[in-house]
């Protein structure tokens, strides 16, 4: 089967096979951060940004590194020092950069180094066998539609702020089930581009 | 075996060339090279970006109160920022009013200094230095109370107003990353130049006090620096009313020395609040005050007796018994001291009573 150009895995990685609702992965902080548009936006620009980041190197940590010394078993723990190094790197910059965004991301900056999806990300291009830019392609799409999903959550739940939820459905529970109905409409995408 | 080699030579190699990476980055990112402070309009000085500005200010000799030792708790390393420093941070915004917002005033221990920044810091702050202390005594008040005795070495030189504190520093314990600073008012009075007295009382689990409790002996040396703190007596023709709780004893004793000594003339009532008679100390001393002092007088309350304290004296909360004292305390000043809940409910109780809150004077042990 021929793989589809970079192009089409970075659009079809955001809104067919959107790794949190396509493959529900990086729910954590999506779940604690999508309260307010302007921290989903921090956050999400920082995974875009991480996702990205951490699929081209990983992409040469493998071919380069662990593939040609038969080293393939090591790629997780492999991939998650490469990740963890790499949100360091962000935080540093971010800190430096927006002191006032950083305090607001606090803990959430850090997490994203065990943000599943970014690992997932990583694995996936490693099974899909697909090139550098395919690499790269995927993993500012993963991030993309991951920033994506988190925005559209936080624009709900501010507009839910005003709307009447049963106690036992406020906060974590309400959010999980706007998810689903979420990925919903995204399954009926679903298989539109093999990937 | 030749696998296990490379895979630990391939992690570590992977390990260190972005540990490498990331300690490069820091060097670069993290300190911005020396940037300039102009303090008070005075001559600019250099100092090592990227710190905090509350240890930067350490690095030049000039201490800021830190009750909690730069974690934006306690709210005392206010200073003013009139260049520099960056956005105000979420980290800071519970301990400003809205005037201080509009006064430029920041947490000196959440700015970083990354640029070159202009401060104002009051003067009393700039005479502050460090001071070598020997522990003298350890004499205990109750049972989770106890006097420290601090000497000084020969001609240190300190001098305080009676009622201001120092921050002693705890030194590196029982896994204590670096050392802490709390504060302590001082007890004694200023007339006595050699040596200063604290009260220290026991907070559970607390870093300070439980270095102190369980492990200071006469004879150990520690560093304390000060002085500090605008709560001392106006010297007013106002009749004043003290309140003092559990350890809040300490200032007051140093004012009352201070009165008795100078021949201050005061109408003052001192209302020291405990829970019952084994929370009580240096009560033969208030009674000398009240002997020395004319017009002042001492009203220990307990808030629960127990039943073998045979206790005849004032009996409810501090703040029941001292709105039982008075009709109306318009015209009087308010001096109080204690826990942070028992003075906002100590002013509640002088407000309502008719002294207005600018002749409210406290000190927060928070
Ligand atoms: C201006 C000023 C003057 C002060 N003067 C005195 C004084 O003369 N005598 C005196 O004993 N203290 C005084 N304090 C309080 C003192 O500075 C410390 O906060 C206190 O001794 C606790 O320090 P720690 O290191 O032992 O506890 P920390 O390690 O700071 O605290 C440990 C834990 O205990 C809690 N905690 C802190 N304080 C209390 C408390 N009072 N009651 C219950 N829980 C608490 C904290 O939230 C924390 O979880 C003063 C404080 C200020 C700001
Ligand atoms: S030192 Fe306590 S808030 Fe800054």
């Amino acid at each position: 089967m021929e793989t589809p150009g970079p192009f089409t895995i970075f659009l079809a990685s955001i809104f067919i096979n959107n790794i949190l609702l396509a493959n529900f992965l990086g729910m954590c902080s999506f779940i604690a951060v999508s309260r307010e548009i302007k921290t989903a936006l921090g956050l999400g620009t920082a995974v875009i940004f991480v996702m990205t980041l951490t699929s081209g190197i990983n992409y040469f940590v493998y071919t380069l590194l662990l593939e040609p010394l038969g080293l393939e078993y090591l790629r997780f723990i492999a991939f998650i020092v490469v990740i963890a190094a790499t949100v360091q790197l962000v935080e540093m910059i971010i800190e430096r950069v927006s002191p006032v965004l950083y305090y607001a991301l606090g803990i959430f900056l850090p997490l994203i180094t065990v943000n599943c999806a970014i690992l997932g990300v990583s694995l996936f291009l490693v099974i899909r066998e697909y090139s550098f830019l395919q690499s790269l392609a995927y993993g500012a799409g993963g991030g993309a539609g991951w920033a994506l999903a988190i925005l559209a959550m936080a624009g709900l739940r501010q507009k839910m702020k005003r709307s009447r939820v049963h106690p036992a459905l406020q906060g974590p529970a309400i959010t999980m089930i706007l998810t689903g109905i979420m990925a919903l409409a995204f399954i009926g995408f679903s298989g539109m581009v093999p990937m | 075996m030749g696998s296990v080699v490379s895979a630990v030579l391939v992690l570590a190699g992977l390990g260190a060339f972005l540990a490498l990476l990331l300690v490069l980055a820091e060097k670069r990112l993290a300190s911005s090279g020396p940037v300039r402070l102009r303090i008070n309009q005075g001559e600019p000085r250099e100092v090592e970006g990227g710190e905090p500005l509350l240890s930067a200010l350490k690095g030049q000799g000039i201490f800021i109160p830190s009750a909690c030792g730069g974690r934006g708790s306690c709210g005392l390393c206010k200073v003013r920022i009139l260049e520099g420093g960056g956005p105000l941070l979420p980290t800071e915004t519970p301990h400003l009013s809205p005037e201080e917002i509009d006064n430029q005033v920041r947490l000196s221990c959440q700015v970083k200094v990354r640029e070159a920044m202009a401060l104002e810091i009051p003067e009393s702050l700039l005479e502050v230095e460090e001071y070598p202390v020997r522990v003298e005594a350890l004499t205990p008040c109750t049972y989770d109370t106890v006097k420290v005795r601090l000497g000084f070495e020969a001609d240190a030189g300190f001098s305080f107003r009676a009622g201001q504190y120092v921050q002693v520093e705890t030194p590196i314990y029982d896994g204590l990353s670096e050392p802490v600073y709390r504060a302590y008012s001082i007890s004694s009075p200023p007339s006595e130049t050699r040596f200063i007295e604290l009260i220290l009382r026991r907070v559970p689990r607390g870093i300070c006090t439980t270095y102190v409790h369980e492990l200071l002996l006469a004879g150990d040396r520690l560093k304390i620096n000060g002085p500090y703190g605008d709560f001392y007596l106006r010297e007013t023709q106002a009749e004043a009313v003290f309140i003092a709780g559990g350890s809040g004893l300490a200032p007051f004793e140093a004012i009352l020395a201070d009165m008795a000594e100078r021949g201050i003339r005061k109408k003052a009532t001192l209302f020291f609040g405990a829970v019952s008679r084994r929370d009580l100390y240096d009560q033969e001393l208030l009674r000398e005050y009240e002997e020395k002092i004319p017009g002042f007088r001492a009203v220990p309350a307990l808030s629960k007796p127990a039943p073998e304290d045979q206790w005849e004296g004032e009996t409810g909360l501090i703040t029941e018994v001292v709105a039982r004292g008075y009709e109306s305390m318009a015209g009087m000043e308010g001096y109080l001291c204690g826990s942070p809940g028992m003075i906002d409910a100590c002013i509640r109780v002088l407000t309502e009573k008719g002294i207005p809150e600018d002749r409210i004077y406290f000190d927060k042990f928070s």
